[in-house]
């Protein structure tokens, strides 16, 4: 077993992925970032182990080990088509719906594996929520935006309780000011920043414990795009976020952690202040400091 | 040194004339088609508006003893010829019906033979000389009159084509057509959702798909073939009703909006999937919740065009013995019928002229039915279309 986050600069000269020219690390450390800040809390939340994923015959995870913790940010980057999306989509099985996969390796959350047949993707699914790169409100009104997923697994009964649901979740969201006299509205009518917000709106209103997000402000202003940032900083007080993001000063500024993929390989991971300051890994450096190719 | 906007402008020129022939070539190709469907819509008005009018004739009738048993009695002998033989015989049953009408005499309006009615619209016909100068007379005196023709909406067919309607056929393909949907809409529908939202890209469905696409393209008489050989000697279904006639038309249609659904569906964009997984919908929710209510007015485009084709269709139903002379107009799925085509094609095959333009008009009924069915296909399009 093989640990690529532990690789220094020094004895890293070539291909980090080429095994036998590393030195094997001790279990204990797989997976964890390079650099932890011990007096942060660090309560495990998914915890990732020696993780393939195929796509038909190209593989587009390799041996990918990574511990997530809870109530904090961490971001996924990387050049494009490295394995972003592809991993995160693992954490809450939507790579399911994508036919040709074939994924080997362990994604475990709160003690059990979460591709176990066993495990009901629907069951994960509740628990982390996603927000996708191009905002996709259901062309419903913007009160069924957030209702619909609550109703649908049953968390709310009366509609008292549904209405402060929906406001609470488009509160946490930020957008209530925006949208609490239009409600009635469908949901595509908003701005593209906040439609992004009512998709953020609409994970957390199944309380998940995770909120994986996929280039969430790519296709935003700046403007929005800060707002976002802001909304995250704030979320992870009650969730765990997971994002990822082509802008390094996002990633700089939101992170707790980041995780550095290149073609489908953890090269690192690391607390974010570590990685941008003192990353361990050349080619890390490289693509920080935007000398990647 | 560049080109000047004189040199590149007279290159130009070529191609510009090859785009504008282009474009005249094409606008003659629609001015051709245009014209095709104005000289066929108009004679078809021409031919068919008439048969909307029905001559009639205002005459004395004699309710007495002599009537009752020989209706012919009833009117002078110098106009019995001109009046419809079909009012001549519902005499007796009118006076068994109203017994004040026995011993009194009254002008009424009653149907005037299709002869007179041919007569009137400037057609041959077989009147005698001296009936046609009594025509004349009684035209003049403002006794004889072409009125509107309500038997030709609320009747059945009829040997005489005074008396004959188009109701029984409109009846007909009404409940036919209530067979054909009750049958593919939930199927060609549910086999849609199926192919697309929910089976694997396997050699056995692609074996399906394939085989969906073919019965698209069988010309329908084999399904005719198909309905006769299944649904009524196999099956025992009772030949001309509705309910084979509709049976065999599903069959038709079944194709049609299985394309038309799976069409809409895929028009469904994939972030919506996305979405509605994300907050943890099983397959089957994204489905109800919101794949279906997006694809919905496509569905139901797909499905009245294709209900549009299986009104048209003839063929099939002739086989199977949806050309019976009905004279009642019957709501029933289990009775004889006949189709708004089969009693078009039955008046055609008609030798007495009178039937021509019965057969004209009934056409006008289709194509109006038709045109209107396409009409709210395209208005609930309009009308459901939403952005994403
Ligand atoms: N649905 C799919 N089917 C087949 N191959 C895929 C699929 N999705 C991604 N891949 C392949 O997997 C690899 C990783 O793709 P992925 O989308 O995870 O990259 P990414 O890091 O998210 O890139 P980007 O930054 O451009 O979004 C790529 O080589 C891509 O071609
Ligand atoms: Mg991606």
């Amino acid at each position: 077993m093989l640990n690529e986050q532990t690789v220094s600069r020094e004895n890293e000269p070539g291909q980090p992925s080429m095994g036998p020219t590393l030195k094997p690390v001790q279990p204990s450390t797989q997976g964890k970032p390079v650099n932890t800040n011990e007096d942060a809390g660090h309560e495990l939340s998914i915890r990732v182990r020696d993780l393939n994923l195929w796509y038909g015959a190209n593989q587009a995870l390799k041996n990918v080990n990574i511990d997530v913790y809870q109530h904090n940010v961490t971001a996924l980057i990387g050049p494009s088509g490295c394995g972003k999306s592809t991993f995160l989509r693992c954490l809450n099985r939507m790579n399911d719906l994508i036919r040709s996969v074939k994924i080997e390796g362990l994604v475990e959350m709160d003690g059990r594996d979460v591709n176990d047949p066993r495990m009901d993707e629907i069951a994960l699914r509740r628990r982390v929520g996603m927000v996708f790169q191009k905002p996709n409100p259901f062309p419903k009104s913007i009160y069924e935006n957030i209702a619909y997923a609550p109703r649908m697994h049953d968390l709310v009964s009366r509609k008292a309780e549904q209405d402060e649901l929906v406001e609470q979740a488009l509160r946490d969201a930020g957008l209530w000011n925006e949208v609490k006299d239009k409600l009635a509205e469908p949901g595509t009518s908003l701005s593209g920043g906040q439609q992004q917000r009512l998709c953020i709106a609409r994970a957390i209103a199944v309380k998940p414990d995770v909120i994986l997000m996929d280039e969430p402000t790519s296709a935003l202003d700046p403007i929005s795009t800060a707002t976002i940032e802001d909304l995250m900083d704030k979320l992870k007080q009650q969730f765990t976020i997971v994002t990822v993001t082509h802008n390094m000063q996002q990633a700089a500024r939101v992170a707790d952690y980041t995780a550095f993929f290149h073609l489908g390989e953890l090269i690192e991971y690391n607390d974010t202040r570590m990685m941008f300051s003192n990353p361990h890994t050349k080619k890390a450096e490289d693509y920080i400091t935007g000398r990647y190719g | 040194m560049s080109q000047s906007f004189d040199e590149i402008t007279a290159q130009l020129k070529r191609r510009h004339r090859k785009t504008a022939r282009l474009k005249w070539l094409s606008m003659g190709a629609l001015a051709l088609a245009a014209t095709f469907l104005v000289v066929f819509i108009s004679d078809m008005l021409v031919k068919g508006l008439p048969a909307f009018q029905q001559a009639q004739i205002q005459v004395e009738v004699t309710y007495s003893e002599q009537s009752q048993q020989m209706p012919p009695a009833a009117v002078n002998e110098d106009v019995r010829r001109l009046v419809s033989r079909g009012f001549l015989r519902t005499l007796p049953m009118r006076m068994r019906d109203n017994p004040d009408l026995m011993g009194t005499t009254r002008m009424e309006w009653v149907l005037a033979d299709s002869a007179v009615d041919q007569y009137l619209k400037g057609h041959h016909t077989r009147l005698k000389d001296d009936q046609k100068s009594i025509v004349d007379d009684l035209l003049a005196k403002g006794q004889v009159e072409l009125k509107f023709n309500t038997r030709f909406f609320t009747a059945g067919d009829s040997k005489m084509p005074e008396l004959a309607g188009i109701a029984s056929a409109a009846m007909g393909t009404v409940m036919t057509l209530i067979v054909t949907m009750l049958v593919c809409f939930p199927i060609g529908v549910m086999t849609a959702v199926y192919l697309e939202e929910f089976a694997t890209d396997n050699w056995l469905t692609q074996v399906i798909e394939i085989n969906i696409n073919n019965l698209a393209a069988v010309p329908s008489i084999l399904f005719g073939l198909l309905g006769l050989a299944i649904y009524i000697n196999f099956f025992g279904v009772p030949r001309s009703t509705p309910l084979v006639g509709g049976l065999t038309l599903a069959l038709m249609t079944l194709p049609v909006i299985i394309i038309a659904t799976r069409t809409a569906l895929r028009s469904v964009p994939d972030t919506i999937r996305q979405a509605a997984f994300g907050v943890g919908c099983s397959r089957w929710q994204v489905v109800r919740d919101h794949v279906l209510p997006l694809s919905f007015p496509g569905i139901l485009t797909g499905s009245i065009i294709g209900l549009a084709q299986a009104m048209g269709e003839t063929a099939p139903l002739i086989i199977i013995g949806m050309v019976a002379f009905i004279p009642d107009v019957s709501a029933s799925f289990s009775d004889a019928a006949t189709v708004m085509p089969a009693q078009i094609f039955t008046w055609a095959g008609e030798p007495d002229r009178a039937f021509t333009e019965k057969t004209a008009g009934g056409i006008l009924v289709l194509l109006v039915v038709l045109i209107s069915l396409n009409a709210t296909a395209v208005w609930m399009r309009k009308k459901f279309e939403r952005r994403w």
